[in-house]
């Protein structure tokens, strides 16, 4: 006797602990295992692009720390560099060195975040916690010189907005030494928990040249075995005077490009990003941040692409100029927003649970999806 | 006639007493120590504000609890949805009836107890399917099944570790089970049971052997993490109980705490000695009678509790398991080995 | 080859009609036919001299250089002129890019669709469809991606009017 089985839809958000926002998964499933996934997204539009053509240059950096609102400081960084090539400006050393920083501090917290809800994901909680406790310093140092711990408008175009404060540097030597050991901490506790690596190792994989065709990029990209990092690749700012490397997966427990290499990658970014805070730590020069921060913001009629390695991939600014006091157009390009679109590729003929844990992997931040 | 009555109406009131003095004040017990300890593993304080150290959180909650409005979709069978939860509290409350919590007290001393205690816990599995059916939610309907599939996969091997320990002690009744371990911290069945010889030192690593098969499946009929797929939050929300709010949240909530120390206690009686003191007893060294019933009381609840701990310790250490590697753990690794496991013990118990 | 200079001769060799013109910039992007535009990303992404395998970013612009007039109710509408689609490639190896654009009438706007090339153009296409309302022949799956399916209207054209009601519900304010 054969029994008849029927394909379930599943409605996987929008209001689901695991789908890091509101974004809503279709999946079609037959009992436990996933047969497709349709994303819907747009839960959380803002009409980013929308605003833009109705604010002065100046007036839309607050605007992009809300974009990817677990990387403010990246999304900034992106914003007026691309400005900036617009206006073709140079900006003094010191600034290009505190936003290097804030940068790469920023991208240490947001890899925690990965981290850690990637792990509530598969069901550690513990580790969480230990990530949020990390996490929490960079925010005490970032409301230190910023007055803000998640959405700082720190940057402006041709600088900042406001300089260091004493001694906010040897805090930040203080924190390094604090968090080396936590590192490892970690990895005893999850990365290398047996229970995380039968759950994560060869689950998903992303094979890379999928991963390029669908224009992923950032972790997600090198996990798959790719070494391409903007940073390195096509240095901005001064990212070239420094000595890190580029962690790409190597299937240590699996497959290259499963679940757990796209964890893994984060955790060996964050120590990266640790040399890179300690490197331009010590070389930081002295000088006014505001020196040249034009007075009034007028690009000549253009367009202009600039692009960051943020940490969750390549965001990039597209601005069209038509030589007014507002940009007549900017695009956003947006790395979980690319990266998500590649979910249904390696979501199928996984279980449930699976696709949970792939999309913790993917460390999708909604509100640089939906713009 | 009269006589009867009032014995069934002693008898009741017997049964229900552990429920009442310590059942439930164990609950709020349990719910308050596992955020602590959850709390002390995270580095944080836990639940900090109602009462000193939050020493009242659990009973506030109870409290909101019972205040909230009792929600019921349109769409979910009323019997059914109510029934659950009664069905799930019932079945892990009423094992505690055969429990001996010390010589001088037990529930029903009845030969069959650890065969009760089997049999009476498998009834959550039917209230859970219950509640997750009636819910009318595919999320609940997830969680019912897995829930469905775990539970009576893992009691086999729970079974079989029982019945291998049934074997060394040659009654199904648990307070003889634990009168047999006194005296001394060796006649435990961990360390192969009261009788001397050969066959005592031999017995120790199958009995070792079936411990740890026993607590690994306990915690997958307690839907504790690592075995917690049946409520999975991350992935499918609450499981069985998504649709249920209030005291029926409640009920579940309860019943859930309530079995952790069922099993735990289970565990207590066939391998650590059930109410048995490890070290002897203030009470016999002083001559008073009745002071070795209440510190058998207090080693009972120790150990217990102790096991309890671990269980939280666990929660809060390790990530959730997939639900195929979950039935792979159970019919691959620890059914065989229980089954060898049951095979050379009663081979020994033969010799 | 890295500059797009030698790209644009490569490609002017090898579509002559189709690749317009080198257009000078910040970044400086080839204009192209939206009818041709498939074949050119299939060209650049099989051709030995080119091998650009990152579609980075697709983007759509509102050029609204078409007569603006009013209509009965007072609002701008902008009649004729063209959209824009950016395409924004990428080479991993080298870090080489080029930049296309399409130009497309502002009333019929149809472009080639290249998502089945670069899959990452997918929702990029999908997005500038939502958003700007330009048709793209042989898309898969051409749905609105960040408005709701039933949403009227393509909110970054720049003549667009904020809607007085959705779904009966009031939502100007």
């Amino acid at each position: 006797m054969s029994l008849k089985t029927e394909e379930l839809v599943l409605n996987m958000g929008p209001q689901h602990p695991s789908t890091h926002g509101v974004l809503r998964l279709e999946l079609l499933v037959d009992g436990e295992i996933v047969k497709n996934v349709i994303p819907h997204l747009g839960y959380l539009h803002r009409c980013f692009e929308k605003h833009t053509e109705a604010l002065q240059y100046f007036q839309i950096v607050p605007y992009t720390d809300r974009l990817d609102y677990l990387a403010s400081m990246g999304n900034n960084f992106g914003y007026v560099l691309t400005i900036e090539k617009l206006l073709k400006i140079e900006v003094p050393e010191r600034v290009e060195y505190i936003r290097v920083i804030t940068a790469e501090l920023q991208r240490i917290a947001s890899h925690l975040v990965a981290i850690g809800t990637f792990g509530i994901d598969v069901g550690a909680f513990t580790p969480f916690l230990f990530c949020f406790r990390d996490r929490e310093i960079i925010l005490n140092l970032f409301e230190e010189i910023t007055g803000a711990r998640f959405l700082y408008n720190f940057m402006a175009v041709g600088g900042l907005n406001y300089d260091l404060s004493n001694g906010w540097v040897d805090k930040v030597k203080d924190f390094i030494k604090y968090f080396r050991p936590k590192l490892k901490e970690l990895n005893d506790l999850l990365s290398f928990n047996k229970i995380f690596i039968e759950r994560t190792a060869s689950v998903g994989i992303l094979p890379a040249d999928m991963a390029i065709n669908y224009g992923v990029s950032g972790p997600m990209l090198r996990a798959s075995g790719v070494k391409y990092d903007i940073r390195k690749n096509d240095p901005y700012s001064i990212y070239n005077r420094f000595d890190f490397d580029i962690p790409v997966g190597q299937g240590l427990q699996g497959t290259v490009g499963d679940t757990w290499d796209r964890y893994w990658v984060r955790v060996l970014e964050i120590e990266e990003s640790l040399k890179i805070v300690e490197q331009a730590i010590e070389q930081i020069p002295e000088g006014d941040v505001k020196a040249a921060i034009p007075k009034k913001i007028k690009p000549p009629v253009g367009t202009a692409y600039g692009r960051v390695e943020n940490p969750r991939g390549e965001l990039g600014f597209f601005v069209v100029s038509d030589g007014g006091n507002n940009p007549f157009r900017v695009k956003v390009r947006p790395p979980s927003f690319c990266n998500l679109s590649v979910i249904n590729e390696i979501c199928k003929n996984n279980l449930v649970s699976d696709v949970v844990a792939i999309l913790g992997s993917t460390d999708i931040v909604l509100g640089e999806v939906d713009r | 006639m009269n006589n009867l009555v009032q014995e069934i109406i002693v008898n009741l009131l017997l049964a229900a007493a552990p429920l009442f003095l310590w059942i439930l004040p164990y609950a709020l017990l349990a719910v308050y120590l596992e955020r602590k300890i959850s709390g002390f593993m995270q580095d944080r304080l836990g639940p900090m504000r109602v009462g000193k150290w939050g020493l009242l959180q659990s009973l506030a909650d109870i409290v909101k609890l019972l205040q909230k409005e009792d929600i019921m979709a349109d769409a979910v069978d009323k019997k059914l949805f109510n029934l659950a939860p009664l069905l799930v509290f019932i079945g892990s409350y009423a094992a505690f009836a055969t429990i001996p919590f010390s010589s001088i007290y037990i529930g029903s001393n009845i030969d069959l107890g650890v065969f009760f205690v089997t049999a009476i816990s498998a009834l959550v599995v039917a209230g859970l399917l219950l509640g997750a059916w009636a819910s009318n939610n595919k999320y609940s309907l997830y969680g019912g099944m897995r829930t469905a599939a775990q539970i009576v996969s893992y009691e086999i091997p729970t079974a079989i570790v029982i019945l291998s320990v049934v074997i060394i002690a040659g009654t199904f009744n648990l307070k003889e089970m634990s009168e047999q371990q006194t005296a001394n911290i060796f006649n435990w069945y961990i360390f192969g049971g009261p009788e001397l010889g050969l066959k005592k030192f031999i017995l120790i690593p199958f009995m070792l052997v079936g411990t740890v098969i026993y607590f690994i499946s306990s915690l997958a009929e307690v839907n504790r993490t690592p075995f917690d797929i049946p409520e999975a939050e991350s992935e499918i929300i609450g499981g069985y109980h998504t649709e249920y709010s209030g005291m029926k949240f409640a009920f579940f909530f309860l019943a859930e705490y309530a079995n952790m120390f069922a099993v735990s206690a289970i565990i207590t009686i066939l391998f650590f000695g059930g109410y048995q003191s490890p070290f002897g007893y203030l009470g016999n060294l002083l001559n008073i009678k009745w002071l070795v019933g209440v510190e058998q009381i207090f080693w009972f609840l120790f150990k217990g509790l102790l096991f309890v701990f671990v269980q939280m310790w666990l929660r809060w250490t390790l990530p959730r398991l997939r639900i195929d590697q979950l039935m792979v753990t159970c019919w691959k690794y620890l059914i065989p080995i229980s089954l060898v496991n049951l095979i050379i013990i009663a081979f020994i118990s033969l010799l | 080859m890295k500059t797009i200079n030698e790209f644009f001769e490569v490609l002017k060799n090898n579509f002559n009609d189709a690749v317009v013109e080198l257009k000078e910039d910040i970044d400086s992007y080839i204009v192209v036919k939206a009818d041709s535009i498939d074949k050119i990303a299939e060209f650049i992404k099989t051709n030995n001299d080119f091998k650009f395998d990152f579609c980075t970013c697709v983007s759509g612009v509102d050029d609204a250089n078409g007569t603006k007039n009013t209509d009965e109710n007072g609002n701008v509408v902008i009649n004729g002129g063209t959209m824009s689609v950016f395409y924004h490639f990428n080479r991993l190896v080298d870090d080489a890019k080029i930049i296309f654009r399409v130009y497309v009438e502002r009333e019929n706007p149809v472009v080639n669709s290249i998502a089945m090339i670069y899959r990452a153009a997918d929702w990029h296409e999908r997005e500038i469809f939502d958003l700007f309302g330009i048709n793209f022949t042989n898309h898969p799956d051409l749905r609105r991606i960040l408005m709701p399916y039933d949403w009227e209207g393509h909110p970054l054209r720049k003549d667009y009017k904020n809607p007085e009601f959705y779904q009966g519900i009031r939502v100007a304010y």
